[in-house]
Formats: C-alpha cells, sequence, structure tokens
C-alpha cells in the first residue's frame, strides 16, 4: 500500500536555507545541504526547495546548490521557484532534482505544462497552486505571489486550472490554501476536498499545518497523498518521527522514520 | 568497472552519486564498446518506453544488452525495457524477461503515476534482497507496471500486485528507484553489486 508523505519544504537564496517573517527579514538557517540531510535523517519522504530569490527576481534557479543536495540527499527532492521554460527544468533536472513545480509561469503561458511532460514525462512536472476563496465564494487562484507587492489575481478559477494542469500533463498538484498559509490552524480541508474530487493525480497539501491532527485531518478527511509543511518542522514543534507514529496509531499509512 | 547507460533519462546523474557512494567505479557509456570490460551493467531511465528504445536501437544497445554476460539491472523504466513489450507508445522491447508492461489504471484512491513510498513484498528469498526488513520501503515513481511472473522476486500494490524487483539469471530489475530510496534502496544497490562479483568469481 502507498504510503502517504511527509515533505518539509526549505527556503533557499543563494544555496542558504533560510526562514522568516514570510517574504522578509529572513533569518540564515544554514547550508541547504546540511539541512538537506538533516530532515532526510529525521524521516522526511521528499523534500521541496523553494528557491526565493529565483521566482521574483526574473532569474533562473542556480544549479549549483542543487547539485550539492543531489550529491548528498538518498530521497527524492523537487524545486520550485524560478523554473520558467524547459531549458531551466532540464538543467535543474540534470542537476539531480527529480521533479520541477512551476506556478507562476504555468498561468502565463500554460503549454509550458505540455512542453516539460513532453520532454521528460509527468512524473517530473509538479504545478503549484497558490488558491483563496474570493468573496463570491469561489476559490480563485493568485500568481506572483513570491513578492507580496507583486502578487495578481488573473481571475482564473483554482477547480478550471486543476483540470487544465492535469490534461497538460502535470503529474502532481500541490495546493497551497493561502487563506490558512502560515496560520497553523490546519488545512483547508473543504477546499483539498473539492480539489481532491477532480485531481486524479497525487495531491500534496500546503498551507497551515501546526499540529498532528492537521496533518490528520489532510489525509484522512480531505485523502490528499502528501502534506507539506514548513515551519511547524523548522521550529521544532512537531519531529517527523512523533507525527508519523502517531499517523500510524490512527490508521494512516506512513513510511517508518 | 560498472558501465551506466545514459538512455536519457534524467537520474543518471543519481544513479551515479548512489554507486560511487558505494565505492564503485562507475563508466557512463553510451554505446555497445562500452559494455565490453564492465563486471556489472546499469540501465536507468526515466521518460517513454519507445523513445529509450529507439535510442537504444540506434546505439546496438538493443542487440549488445541481451548478449551480455555481466548481470545487468534495469531501472524503473530500463526494468520495463527487459520485457517483450510495454503499452507506452506500443513499444517492442529487449524480450529478456516474458511479459507485457501495462499501464496502471486509475480508480477511486488509487492515483496515476504511482508515486511515493510503497512496501516491496518479497516473493522468494533472493540475494538481491538479502538484508531488507519485511516493512521495507521504496520510492516508486511510473506510470506502467510489469506483471508478477515467475521473474518477480518481489511485488508492490497499487490497484493491483504488480512487479517491484525481479531478476531471471542475471536479469534484474527494480521498479522503484533505489537511487532516491533511502538506506533501503542503497542496501540493494549494495546486493547487486555483490550478486555481480559473486557470479564472476564463481564462473
Amino acid at each position: 500500500m502507498l504510503s502517504r508523505r511527509i515533505i518539509p519544504c526549505l527556503d533557499v537564496r543563494e544555496g542558504r536555507v533560510v526562514k522568516g517573517a514570510r517574504f522578509r527579514d529572513h533569518v540564515d538557517m544554514g547550508d541547504v545541504v546540511e539541512l538537506a540531510r538533516r530532515y532526510r535523517d529525521a524521516g522526511a519522504d521528499e523534500l521541496v526547495f523553494y528557491d526565493i530569490g529565483a521566482s521574483p527576481a526574473g532569474r533562473s534557479v542556480s544549479t549549483e546548490w542543487v547539485a550539492r543536495v543531489a550529491r548528498e540527499l538518498d530521497i527524492p527532492f523537487c524545486v520550485a521557484g524560478g523554473v520558467r521554460d524547459v531549458a531551466t527544468a532540464r538543467a535543474v533536472l540534470r542537476a539531480g532534482a527529480d521533479k520541477v513545480s512551476v506556478n507562476t509561469p504555468a498561468l502565463e503561458q500554460p503549454a509550458l505544462i505540455d512542453e516539460l511532460a513532453d520532454a521528460f514525462g509527468t512524473q517530473c512536472v509538479v504545478v503549484g497552486i497558490d488558491s483563496t476563496r474570493e468573496a463570491d465564494g469561489e476559490w480563485r487562484v493568485r500568481s506572483h505571489t513570491g513578492d507580496p507587492a507583486a502578487m495578481r489575481a488573473p481571475g482564473r478559477r483554482t477547480l478550471d486550472w486543476v483540470r487544465e494542469a492535469q490534461e497538460r500533463g502535470a503529474g502532481e498538484i500541490v495546493l497551497n490554501c493561502m487563506g490558512s498559509d502560515g496560520t497553523r490552524d490546519g488545512y483547508d480541508i473543504a477546499q483539498l476536498q473539492a480539489v481532491r474530487a477532480i485531481c486524479r493525480v497525487p495531491l500534496v497539501a500546503s498551507g497551515g499545518a501546526g499540529s498532528v491532527a492537521h496533518f490528520f485531518d489532510a489525509f484522512d478527511a480531505a485523502d490528499v497523498d502528501a502534506a507539506l509543511a514548513a515551519s511547524v518542522f523548522h521550529s521544532g514543534a512537531i519531529a517527523i518521527a512523533d507525527l508519523k507514529r502517531a499517523l500510524a496509531t490512527r490508521g494512516i499509512a506512513v513510511r517508518a522514520a | 568497472m560498472i558501465a551506466l547507460i545514459d538512455a536519457g533519462g534524467a537520474n543518471l546523474g543519481s544513479v551515479r552519486i548512489a554507486l560511487e557512494r558505494l565505492g564503485a567505479d562507475v563508466r557512463i557509456v553510451r554505446d555497445a564498446d562500452g559494455l565490453r570490460d564492465a563486471r556489472a551493467v546499469i540501465l536507468p531511465g526515466v521518460g517513454a518506453a519507445g523513445t529509450a528504445m529507439r535510442l537504444l536501437r540506434a546505439r546496438g544497445l538493443d542487440t549488445a544488452l541481451p548478449e551480455l554476460d555481466a548481470p545487468l539491472l534495469g531501472i524503473c523504466l530500463g526494468m520495463q525495457l527487459l520485457f517483450d513489450a510495454s503499452e507506452e507508445q506500443g513499444a517492442q522491447c529487449l524480450g529478456l524477461l516474458p511479459g507485457v508492461v501495462r499501464a496502471l489504471a486509475p480508480s477511486p484512491g488509487i492515483r496515476v503515476p504511482h508515486m511515493g513510498w510503497n512496501r516491496l513484498d518479497a516473493r522468494n528469498s533472493d540475494p538481491l534482497l538479502a538484508g531488507l526488513a519485511p516493512d521495507a520501503q521504496a520510492y516508486f515513481v511510473h506510470g506502467y507496471a510489469a506483471p508478477v511472473t515467475d521473474a518477480c522476486i518481489a511485488s508492490a500494490t497499487h490497484g493491483g500486485p504488480f512487479a517491484a524487483v525481479v531478476r531471471r539469471g542475471a536479469i534484474c530489475g527494480t521498479q522503484f528507484h533505489p537511487e532516491r530510496s533511502g538506506t533501503v534502496g542503497a542496501r540493494i544497490l549494495r546486493n547487486f553489486l555483490a550478486f555481480a562479483d559473486a557470479r564472476r568469481e564463481a564462473a
């Protein structure tokens, strides 16, 4: 039986892992390889590295640190941020990443998903979606979320975008629910359920994890394949081994840490 | 020397690193000439079966691989190519193992591609599986799968059972990515290298 995955997300800038009040006042947490190794040893099933310097600045992700991570890590990892075309994706995958995640560039140019899937296979192509509930009750996507000043609302309905991304060749969807992101009040179960109902590829929950119960709900109630979180892991509030033990006792299939 | 075939897959570098971590001397090869003095050959692969087979034919590997004396390990798509054929792009494959690779069928609760850690269910005791715990898990990413036949020494289940590890004689394969499967994957690669050495000493 396929295990549900626990995925720590690390923000990377120039080869260093940083954290901060989102988007500013970043605190250096250490070298990317050192942190990657620590999370691997802690029992992470996969890692996502979000290159926070690459995307808003309009430059491509650096492959130098990707290659260093690939050399050290023996679990899968995905690189997000700064992948805007097939050539960059190829460089990142060649450097050793297992998947690339595209968000704003896919919204601006949806054919990018087809091109990436044709070039590398759907299993390498993750589509990240930032989504929020608007006043009319509809969930709609946001783009350029890497920089609050640049954020845009393209008007696209989240569920429509999930359908289109799959048709074009997304092998996995990461749904970041912006309303719950950073709150530690729990994943947006209603939104995840709505997306799950139309998503036949793996679905990753993102935004809001604060307790073991939140992870349980995402797996049990929203049937997501993986749960992504950052601050609860970085702060040490939740240890991955403890989380997995707790999930296992509640009947969620996980890989022992 | 371990010959690692460059079949155009993006995971080539990761497989190389995983082997080097085990102390293996790895050479990337692109054609049949490179296989000559290899103590073992590894065929990794990410991509589509038809495209990969065209590449192997263009480089003469479709005839060289079946004539190998050294053990051969196919990884992911590389394992699927060992079989007779694949539904993916209607590919005729290497025919080293009987059977046809088929698309995984999505159904409620069963997502395709099959992506993530899944348990290996050993069907036979085999040198490739030496030292693995009964609940060992490995990392899979694939949309097609090989059938459970006599060559299947460990299966995994996603919807139905499929071949996770195969071996018949010196022909070996893993559907999962040992280079991304932590200590379990490293153990299986080490087992394969030891198996290759043992065969050479016995010969």
